[in-house]
């Protein structure tokens, strides 16, 4: 999940909401879209913003541990492959922060916010990709746990976020694959490549399972979340789908889950499995993740580097207006 | 303080013989980058023949507090829909 902890804003019990309330949480229990122009609680808007914000800043992050071995690939197809993925992760980030963006805050403001610290970008992304069969298991892993988020998030109450998530679905499995695919690449070459694929599952399995926030089941602002619609299921529901959906994948290749506790559990018809260290997991978002300052600070390059750039586009493009402007017959003479 | 680019949205035509539609939006300084830009983030996967590009702020939209001035009388003339007048039979399809 790429946005984790959102804190939803103006909680309301059905007694406190006045008319208007009443009838915008009639409509989304009714299954209705809210579409941009129209009426919203000041705190749908704001805790959108936070979500889809920080799920757009995941999308831009999310480029950096994988762009780190575009040079590095081991075939010029791999390259290619890895390449056209990294840049379906910008095509994310813009579709959703132009969702974001519909709901009356500026790209430049999203944009301060991530570079201040001030919104948040999902844990995983502060781990580093220290070797090739990484790519793979952050393909077949982190991109597995978000699928599983963004796959229910479709039928999100809000109109632009919703259609963001099905174009993003639609190029999501591929990114999958892709990563499945590295992965019995090696799990099924040489021993070294087996070592190295098993040693990828086990730096990444449990900031994986991290990617879904800690549990949520009696938290207030995640039923808030799932009333207005801009949450669908709660974290374990989601972190058991993953778990169970991944396990034999992991079989497949000849992997072991790094759990000594992970058991198929019958009357459940899912696995038990160990929680992951929350106690990293809180240290990472609070900055303190092995790579939270070298994506900070490949951000911030980005944005500087990049200032020459758009104001040269910027004026350029007015210049050009005021000469077709000044070139135009006077009408009224 | 350095100026955002203005916003645009994107419409694409998926195929020969159908409308443009609205895909979504991005920033650029201009039409001309616009139209790249969108071929870059909407296009990825063969999904059009042909790309327009509008300046949001050149869109004007019905408010939503119109909707039901501007929508409710078609409603009332249900004469409008071909369902609504009975053919006998013998006549056949009509």
């Amino acid at each position: 999940m790429y946005a984790q902890m959102v804190q939803a804003e103006g909680m309301k019990a059905p007694e406190e909401m006045d008319e208007r309330e009443r009838a915008f949480q009639a409509r989304i229990d009714a299954g209705e879209k809210i579409e941009p122009k129209e009426w919203m609680p000041e705190g749908y808007r704001k805790t959108l913003i936070r979500q889809i914000s920080q799920h757009a800043h995941s999308e831009i992050v999310g480029q950096l541990p994988e762009g780190n071995w575009i040079t590095r690939a081991p075939t010029l197809e791999r390259k290619q492959i890895l390449l056209a993925k990294v840049q379906d992760e910008a095509g994310h980030g813009l579709y959703l922060y132009c969702a974001a963006e519909t709901l009356g805050v500026s790209r430049d403001e999203l944009n301060a916010q991530l570079l201040s610290g001030k919104a948040k970008y999902s844990s995983i992304f502060n781990y580093p990709t220290l070797n090739w069969a990484d790519i793979g298991a952050v393909g077949w892993l982190v991109d597995g746990a978000a699928i599983m988020n963004q796959v229910a998030l479709q039928r999100t109450s809000y109109g632009p976020y919703a259609r963001a998530m099905v174009r993003i679905c639609k190029e999501e499995s591929f990114h999958q694959r892709q990563g499945y695919t590295i992965m019995m690449k090696m799990a099924f070459g040489t021993p070294a490549q087996k070592r190295m694929a098993q040693d990828a599952l086990n730096r990444f399995w449990y900031p994986s399972l991290m990617m879904f926030g800690p549990s949520d089941k009696d938290s207030v602002h995640s039923a808030q979340s799932m009333a207005w619609k801009i949450k669908i299921n709660t974290n374990d529901e989601l972190r058991q789908k993953f778990v169970d959906q991944t396990v034999p994948q992991a079989k497949y290749l000849g992997l072991t889950i790094p759990d000594a506790d992970l058991a198929w559990n019958e009357e459940k018809g899912g696995y038990d499995f160990s929680e992951p260290d929350w106690s990293e997991f809180y240290a990472v978002l609070k900055g303190n993740g092995p790579c939270n300052a070298e994506r900070m600070a490949a951000r911030q390059k980005a944005w500087d580097d990049g200032a020459w750039y758009r104001d040269g586009l910027m004026a350029n493009a007015e210049k050009r207006a005021e000469r077709r402007f000044a070139a135009m017959p006077i009408a009224a003479e | 303080m350095s100026k955002e680019w203005p916003l645009w949205e994107v419409f694409i035509r998926g195929q020969h013989g159908l409308n443009h539609r609205h895909v979504g939006s991005l920033h650029a300084p201009d039409a001309e980058i616009a139209l790249l830009n969108a071929r870059d983030v909407y296009t990825r996967r063969n999904e059009g023949v042909s790309i327009w590009v509008v300046k949001s702020s050149d869109i004007t939209a019905s408010a939503p507090s119109d909707k039901g001035p501007l929508f409710d009388p078609s409603n009332a003339k249900v004469y409008r829909h071909p369902t609504f007048f009975e053919v006998p039979e013998e006549v056949g399809h009509m």
